[in-house]
């Protein structure tokens, strides 16, 4: 090998190393840094149960993002996997409406947060009236994550062979027992990871709640009330730009959550690469 | 009985699936309906070319919310690209089984990191670093690319190093077997196989870089001008929308939601060019 190649080998060896090294370096310092400056700031205070402009707990926004979470899910993950099981099991290739189906879903899945914000502002808040409520947001959120939802169940529902469908419909079994008898059950761990990935979503997501299900520090009475979740509550720690220590501590527990949400997701790839 | 229950199973699957299709419909008619007849009252050239964004004198011009997300988003791209395209190539070809299994989970934590702490990160450790080195006041639009060069790689590695991986392995033994070197296989065999697919990636990103919104309002001024110097603050067509809408009325809320199309109009662009591009992939 003559001194030119040699030389050439060894730069780009060195450019593509020193950028995982960068990549890595970045979410290593933003996690750092973020534990490092927030974890000195976590106190009981922020766990009481009501906020105040004295203790700004974050109590209130994780009860909301708890509600919050779970009233999307309810609405998307049967929807999502409903679509799932037509798209595969009922509709035939080449049906016009299936390409139409794939088409929206992926257009969904590019639309940026903040459009999804306003659309939810047009039709939830104003035109159905709800007004600012969990309501609001949970509707909104649904729809944000049907695609991935969607996405998900449908290449869980592909990967199961073939041979668990002809041997169920060999016992005797009708189509639908079937699908959630066999089909269903076994695909499981790859809708789960679909879901995790949502919650995911649903946790980080600020800028298509703002405007849906407002950013009021309270958890209200029932889901027709106003109330921030985790990440709007960092959002209105910064816009009103007078609680540094305690966004330290806000962002800390979001990262938290983040991280084990994350290593659920990935025991269970691990479990479907198994 | 049983016929039945299979037939009306059948009709609640096809409707679920047809949520998405309506989805889409109703945000379009939103959207649609309460942004173009204000393009029409502000005057299509005034809006998207005019230079002054002044709500107060009934002013709408957003051509500099246009530029900045343009701006924004170029310098995002000249930042993570590089850097996401090279981490995915030594994820696919340079790195071992055991390192690959420790940084697949933290790309794909960086994925889940949501917006706002990106942003929090930003104005505390990246703002103040633009500050000492660069002078000004820190938020700028140099902030705000590097809050997005970083928030775009993990879009951009997995999307390449898949791509990367789906390229046959016999490209790769057939240059070794010529005489190239590892690294020269690597870069003049595998990767411009794996070329659209990379290509999609990065088209991906700029999507997901021209829609967000939390992170770079936090780190990049917001000013509402035509923006001169990478130092100096920017507002971006999202920064525009979630800034005003509180408490915007009438025209003024109409020109928000207008934006909101016109932003939606350039997503819409770019994920058509994602989705061709990834056809093309596919089919190679």
């Amino acid at each position: 090998m003559n001194k030119t190649a040699k030389l050439q080998s060894v730069f780009l060896r060195t450019i593509v190393i020193f950028s995982a090294f960068l990549t890595v370096g970045a979410l290593v310092c933003i996690v750092a840094y973020i534990l490092f400056k927030g974890v000195p700031n976590l106190s009981l205070d922020l766990f009481a149960f009501e906020y105040n402009s004295e203790n700004v707990s974050l109590f209130p926004a994780l009860i909301n993002t708890v509600t919050m979470t779970i009233c999307t899910l309810l609405i998307a993950v049967p929807l999502g996997i409903f679509s799932a099981v037509y798209l595969t099991e009922y509709a035939k290739r080449g049906n016009k409406l299936v390409t139409v189906i794939g088409i929206t879903a992926e257009t969904l899945s590019g639309i940026p947060s903040i459009v999804y914000g306003l659309f939810g502002y047009l039709l939830f808040v104003t035109q159905l009236k709800w007004g600012y409520s969990l309501l609001a947001g949970t509707f909104t959120l649904s729809i944000m994550i049907l695609p991935t939802i969607m996405r998900t169940t449908e290449e869980a529902l592909k990967s199961v062979p073939d041979s668990y469908r002809e041997g169920s419909f060999g016992l005797g079994a009708g189509k639908l027992r079937t699908i959630f008898r066999i089909v269903l059950p076994s695909a499981i761990p790859g809708i789960l990871a679909g879901v995790i990935l949502s919650i995911g979503r649903i946790v980080g997501e600020t800028a298509a709640l703002i405007f849906t299900a407002g950013s009021v520090a309270q958890i209200p009475n029932d889901l027709m009330g106003s109330g921030r979740t985790l990440a709007i509550h960092l959002y209105a720690l910064w816009n009103e730009g007078l609680a540094a220590e305690q966004s330290y501590a806000t962002a800390v527990v979001l990262l938290v959550i983040v991280i084990l949400i994350n290593a659920a997701s990935s025991a269970i790839a691990k479990r479907i690469a198994k | 009985m049983n016929n039945f229950k299979e037939k009306l199973m059948h009709g609640v699957f096809a409707a679920a699936a047809c949520v998405s299709v309506l989805a889409v419909l109703l945000i379009c008619l939103f959207l649609f309906g309460s942004g173009i007849p204000a393009i029409g009252k502000i005057g299509i050239s005034e809006f998207l070319l005019g230079t002054k964004w002044k709500p107060g004198n009934d002013i709408y011009g957003i051509f500099p919310m246009i530029l900045g997300s343009l701006c924004v988003t170029f310098g995002a791209i000249i930042i993570g690209v590089p850097v996401g395209i090279l981490t995915a190539i030594f994820m696919a070809d340079f790195c071992p089984e055991r390192l690959r299994k420790i940084l697949k989970p933290a790309v794909d934590l960086l994925a889940g990191i949501p917006s706002v702490v990106y942003g929090f990160f930003g104005l505390m450790v990246i703002v103040p670093l633009v500050r000492t080195i660069f002078g000004g006041s820190g938020t700028s639009m140099l902030s705000a690319c590097i809050v997005l060069g970083i928030m775009i790689l993990p879009t951009i590695i997995n999307v390449s190093a898949s791509a990367l991986d789906a390229v046959p392995k016999s490209y790769y033994e057939g240059s070794l077997a010529l005489g190239a070197s590892h690294e020269r296989s690597v870069f003049c065999a595998v990767v411009p196989a794996a070329k659209s697919g990379i290509l999609a990636g990065v088209i991906l990103g700029i999507g997901r870089a021209v829609g967000e919104t939390m992170a770079v309002i936090m780190v990049a001024g917001n000013q509402p001008v035509v923006p001169n110097s990478i130092i100096k603050g920017v507002r971006t067509m999202t920064a525009n929308i979630v800034l005003e809408m509180g408490y915007a009325a009438d025209l003024h809320r109409e020109a928000l939601i207008a934006t909101a199309v016109i932003l939606f109009i350039f997503i819409l662009i770019i994920n058509l060019t994602f989705s061709v591009i990834k056809r093309r992939s596919e089919k190679e």
